[in-house]
């Protein structure tokens, strides 16, 4: 199942990756794989801006829009301004 | 603590997932035993849920390991690590209160993949001494993942969305819509006695009853059948699946109309459904994208720029004809 393509916000710095591989193992689409001593996106659409590579990358090689994808949060957040909010669905989505 | 479900732990879990008692459903956050521990037996750090917490030690079967319960107040793992409950703080928190340093000989923690998006494994080093290694995303890998020295494959770091995951939540999509749209079915009943020369309690029988009752089934069956077939739905975004889930239930609509004419009112009001279906049908699985595994916030976002006023707009044009419907 993959969802749309060219909307998510990820990106790399080449720079900065000291190839540890950590995001490549965190990441649960696949997203990331390791290339020659560095780490590469090689699937940016399957990314679901979850967060997980950039908050455990030390050297702030990543960068990411981290959200949920969730509809009612986002018409949460329309109706109440600011960001989507992850709250309204504590008893719902997140019982699995 | 017992690696054993019993039948109250399953009974518990049927009963989270229709929301009853949702809440309450929690364990105490600590550290817990399994079978019986040394100071150089594995730590596997968990949330306070307790399904989640029951699906963890029942793979523990015949092991000794120390399971590290974070407060996550009720909230799963991939959840709670997305709100930070489960994050770099709790962990540090958990392990300097617990004093796990004098409890264990070795400086690792093994955290479940998806409680990632919540700790930064670098930081809970720099701060408490703890080595972070990322176990499997299921439970049901955890005894691979330790046998073979925590080493997970990239199937066991992969999530998926299985027939079976997804069925699963119908039952908390059904009581979490449930208010709005029994509060939407006993309009469409109390509206239905609308008409020429005022308002009727038969017609409100005749007419409000039928349409109430058809969206409760187009609720039913957009919340059932969405999460069933979602794989071999055209298109992408969710609120395209949707609709073609609504054009299916036009279509059974159709048919019961062409065998009992006049059920739902004259012909406009009849024909007002062609355009409310859908547009049901498509929120509905539009709303879905939270419960599911694999969809962005840009993209949920790109996709409701567009969805959200077509679906207004057939759902209001559609009740506006249902309405007038009971005038021609």
């Amino acid at each position: 199942m993959r969802y749309l393509p060219n909307v998510v916000t990820l990106t790399l710095d080449a720079e900065k990756c000291t190839g540890c591989g950590l995001c490549v193992d965190v990441c649960p689409h696949g997203v990331l794989a390791m290339g020659d001593h560095q780490a590469a996106i090689v699937d940016r659409d399957a990314c679901m801006e979850c967060g997980a590579c950039v908050r455990n990358c030390a050297f702030q090689a990543l960068s990411v829009r981290a959200g949920v994808g969730c509809a009612a949060a986002v018409l949460n957040g329309m109706i109440r301004g600011g960001g989507p909010p992850c709250d309204c669905c504590a008893e719902s989505a997140c019982s699995d | 603590m017992s690696t054993e479900l019993t039948r109250a732990d399953r009974v518990g879990a049927w009963k989270a997932r229709w929301r009853i008692g949702r809440m309450r459903y929690r364990v105490e956050p600590g550290l817990y035993a399994v079978g019986r521990p040394t100071a150089d037996a594995p730590v596997l750090v968990t949330a306070n849920y307790k399904m989640t917490f029951d699906r963890l030690r029942s793979q523990l079967g015949g092991r000794d390991a120390w399971v590290l319960v974070l407060d996550t107040r009720g909230i799963n793992v991939w959840c709670a690590a997305g709100k930070g409950t489960f994050g770099t703080d709790e962990v540090v928190r958990r392990v300097e209160a617990l004093r796990l340093s004098e409890v264990v000989s070795h400086r690792r923690l093994v955290v479940p993949q998806l409680g990632a998006p919540g700790v930064a494994a670098h930081e809970v080093l720099q701060r408490c001494g703890f080595e972070v290694v990322y176990g499997p995303v299921r439970a049901e890998d955890l005894p691979a993942f330790l046998d073979a020295g925590m080493k997970a494959t990239p199937q066991m770091r992969r999530v998926q969305f299985p027939f079976r995951e997804r069925v699963a939540l119908i039952p908390v999509e059904l009581v979490a819509g449930a208010k709005h749209v029994l509060f939407i079915a006993a309009c469409l009943l109390l509206l239905g006695g609308l008409g020429p020369g005022g308002y009727s309690f038969g017609r409100a029988i005749g007419v409000g009853l039928p349409s109430a009752m058809l969206f409760l089934a187009v609720f039913v069956g957009g919340v059932t059948l969405v999460p069933m077939v979602l794989p071999w739905l055209p298109g992408r975004a969710f609120s395209v699946k949707g609709a073609w889930v609504g054009i299916a239930l036009v279509l059974v609509f159709g048919a019961h109309v062409w065998a009992a004419p006049g059920a739902f009112g004259g012909p406009v009001s009849a024909g007002a459904w062609v355009l409310i279906i859908p547009a049901v049908a498509s929120f509905l699985a539009m709303n879905f994208t939270g419960s599911s595994t694999y969809t962005s916030l840009s993209g949920v976002q790109r996709e409701m720029r567009v969805a959200l006023p077509v679906q207004i707009g057939c759902a209001a044009i559609g009740a506006v004809l249902w309405l007038l419907g009971r005038f021609v």
